[in-house]
């Protein structure tokens, strides 16, 4: 047993931490968020060049052979900074479904930076469950037709390239007859609807009407799709529990920091024993998020899979639970200040409630652990 | 004893039932009621109409306007002014400044403000917090220093809601450097016209703009403004705080939340059916509905004349700290059940005039608003951590 990070990790963090420092960070997140885009093309290319991108793809698929405690890593730096560019959609998600496939000439495309892609999973009734689906896939010659309706997709406007879950047989409900999709974003019949998030990112609700796509759109087996989308979605989670880590780390900071140097009633109001606890819940808060999302990148893969299931859906309680405790009260702590759109407290707050409820809250995956065993 | 209405109390639970069906104008009430929320000129309309019925301030005494009501017709007036989606009033110069003018203005400075408050043609705004002094009020810095019949105030105001709107501002500023602090503060009221005020919008996390900053530079006031005699202002405010034990809970915005829950729950799908169905949501809604009827029955017996048996004088706070706590427990839950229909963003929409529909369920408009905003309501009116300490001083004091 090693809890120990390598020298090439520690690099990776250190090189990260820096770029975020330096470009990233509220004041960024507002000068961007009203942009086209709503984040910046050139830092994408940075990603690029500084070989982010290609982290979690194999070396076989053209990558850097990066495992979960890297993305881990990358990821946490990331949530220190509110970072705003699609990494996670398009390398974390999307990846994560490509990085199944045998072979994927998407991937050399992706990692050079000239290829945005999400995955279009959830659905208006659908709630949680990645296997209720009622957009369908009909057969139509030697393709498929796609009608249906998918909601909240992560930069879906974006994106040149969408993964979507459609149903080739079955019912709304059933496990099987669920199929994976590559379509273009802006095929004949996809109708995208953009709008900014709570957190400054943004999403889109994607309306699929009549989209007809050849049979090499099919990722994977027909009707064999909710296992890809499963394992693309847990090495997700995992990668999102390490951003909210990075997210609670900075808040701690920046409260203590705030409370040392704020003074009321003749002395700095870290003084107060009241607050002195506080923070002193809000640093255990993000010690036991930090320790279980290190459990989560080391367990995603691992072989036995209610192991895994345990290890991310225990990761993701974890992180909603600390990340709502010190979210809510670095914005408590700062007082006045911390409800404002100027300071960075309310941004990380608002990025922390958001991972909460995206891939499943904490009622969600309650259930997923308790039902694991 | 008992908590059945008797007759009387029946019939004016009819009486209040049926004017408001016919009075609360439906754009107001649908605004309330589907959380798009209310502007200036709907909650003046309404004041208005309350005002012209003799109900606009229950709680006033009879010779300024109030209605000499039981606390049992407080009570029903209140929950039916909720059911039916009024909304709330402006507090600063019905439930703040007026009570302050009515108990230590003088005769000239009550018939100077009190109709306007009355009429809803004057609207106010409260100057207290500076960037320097927020839990620490009294530390306050805004100065007034005399220059003949007139004072001169310096300084700035903080998290001054809604003094973008205002016509007038009630201000604690400092008057003497001498003794404690709370012994140099006077109460005096200002007119937002005034040469030298600057007021500059601060934007909060829900993108709205309610609060601004305020700033004072060489603003000429008559001492006539003055409320009550110098440098007794800090007990004028604190009245002020003591008199918000009647409204502070908002148990009727608190019973319409539960109905958007519930609206929501009945909306939102899961397992193949809806949130409503399933046991996980329905002992979410009992917990809050059980948190609710405890606070609502807190300020009934309070209302009714019952006091702490611990801390007497404390009412207010226990109200505010529980109130506060609660309206946060809710605005999460509501934002849960949405699930990541909580996500798409609304609150810039609103100042940039943008007309399209919300993306995904009607049921959740305004969720995200008050969400954010809600996490203020811990920190504004005297932090719950302050609270506390009030409580705790007065028990101690026992």
């Amino acid at each position: 047993m090693d809890l120990s990070f390598s020298d090439e990790q520690n690099m990776l963090r250190d090189s990260a931490d820096r770029f975020v420092l330096e470009n990233c960070g509220a004041e960024n997140l507002r000068n961007t968020r009203d942009t086209e885009d709503g984040f910046s093309r050139d830092y994408w290319n940075q990603f690029a060049e500084l070989g982010w991108l290609a982290l979690p793809f194999s070396e076989e698929q053209g990558g850097l052979g990066g495992t979960p405690v890297d993305t881990m890593v990358l990821m946490e730096s990331f949530g220190k900074g509110l970072v705003l560019e699609p990494f996670f959609a398009t390398v974390i998600l999307a990846g994560g479904v490509l990085r199944q496939l045998d072979e994927c000439p998407l991937i050399e495309p992706l990692v050079e930076g000239g290829l945005l892609m999400s995955v279009a999973y959830a659905e208006p009734q659908s709630r949680y469950d990645l296997f209720d689906v009622a957009t369908t896939a009909e057969k139509s010659g030697d393709g498929y037709t796609l009608n249906g309706h998918k909601a909240v997709v992560i930069h879906g406007e974006a994106a040149d390239k969408l993964i979507v879950s459609a149903r080739t047989s079955g019912d709304t409900r059933d496990e099987a007859g669920i199929s994976l999709f590559l379509i273009d974003g802006d095929a004949e019949g996809v109708e995208r609807r953009g709008y900014p998030t709570v957190d400054g990112s943004r999403a889109a609700e994607v309306i699929l009407n009549n989209v007809q796509v050849g049979a090499d759109a099919l990722i994977g087996e027909e009707g064999n799709g909710l296992a890809i989308l499963e394992k693309a979605v847990d090495e997700a989670i995992a990668a999102l529990c390490a951003e909210a880590v990075g997210a609670m780390k900075v808040l701690v900071d920046t409260t203590v920091e705030y409370c040392k140097t704020r003074e009321q009633f003749g002395q700095p109001i870290s003084q107060f024993q009241v607050l002195r606890h506080r923070m002193a819940d809000m640093m255990m808060e993000y010690e036991q998020a930090k320790s279980l999302a290190l459990v989560a990148a080391l367990k995603v893969h691992s072989d036995d899979p209610v192991e895994a299931r345990k290890a991310v859906s225990g990761a993701k309680v974890q992180i909603g639970k600390s990340g709502k405790f010190v979210g809510q009260q670095a914005v408590q702590l700062h007082g006045g200040m911390g409800m404002t759109d100027e300071l960075s407290v309310g941004h990380y707050f608002k990025r922390l409630t958001m991972i909460d409820v995206m891939l499943g809250n904490m009622d969600h995956h309650l259930k997923r652990f308790s039902k694991a065993a | 004893m008992n908590l059945e209405f008797d007759g009387e109390e029946l019939a004016f639970q009819q009486e209040v039932r049926e004017w408001v069906a016919e009075a609360l104008p439906k754009d107001i009430s649908e605004a309330v009621m589907n959380g798009t929320g209310v502007v200036k000129e709907q909650t003046i309309r309404w004041q208005k109409i309350l005002r012209e019925k003799g109900w606009l301030v229950p709680n006033w005494p009879v010779e300024y306007g109030g209605t000499g009501w039981t606390a049992a017709q407080k009570y029903i007036f209140a929950n039916e002014l909720a059911e039916a989606g009024a909304p709330a009033l402006n507090p600063f110069g019905l439930a703040m400044c007026g009570p302050v003018i009515y108990t230590y203005g003088s005769e000239e400075q009550k018939a100077q403000h009190l109709p306007g408050i009355l009429n809803s043609d004057i609207w106010w705004c409260q100057g207290y917090s500076e960037p320097g002094s927020g839990s620490d009020l009294a530390s306050l810095k805004t100065q007034a220093v005399s220059d003949g019949d007139d004072y001169i105030v310096n300084g700035s105001k903080i998290w001054t809601s809604g003094a973008h709107l205002a016509d007038w501002i009630f201000c604690l500023v400092r008057t003497s450097n001498e003794g404690k602090p709370q012994e140099g503060i006077s109460f005096l009221l200002i007119p937002m016209d005034t040469p030298g005020i600057v007021v500059d919008p601060i934007i909060m996390i829900d993108g709205g703009h309610h609060v601004n900053q305020v700033f004072f530079t060489d603003v000429r006031v008559p001492k006539a403004n003055r409320i009550g005699e110098e440098n007794k202002g800090w007990t004028y405010a604190k009245f002020l705080l003591v008199n918000e034990r009647n409204s502070i809970a908002q148990i009727g915005a608190k019973k319409r939340q539960i109905k958007r829950l519930q609206n929501l729950a009945n909306a939102v799908g899961m397992d193949g059916a809806t949130l409503a169905d399933s046991t996980t949501y329905q002992e979410k809604m009992a917990s809050a509905e059980i948190a609710l009827n405890a606070l609502e029955y807190s300020e009934l017996r309070f209302l009714a004349g019952q006091q702490s048996d611990f801390a007497p004088g404390s009412e207010a706070n226990m109200l505010k700290v529980k109130a506060t706590e609660l309206q946060q427990s809710m605005s999460e839950l509501f934002l849960e059940m949405a699930a990541y229909y909580s996500l798409p963003f609304d609150g810039f929409r609103d100042m940039e005039g943008v007309n399209e529909p919300p993306v995904g369920l009607p049921e959740f408009t305004g969720g995200n608003e008050d969400f954010l905003y809600g996490r203020a309501a811990t920190i504004y009116g005297g932090s719950n951590e302050i609270q506390k300490d009030v409580m705790m001083k007065i028990l101690m004091s026992m």
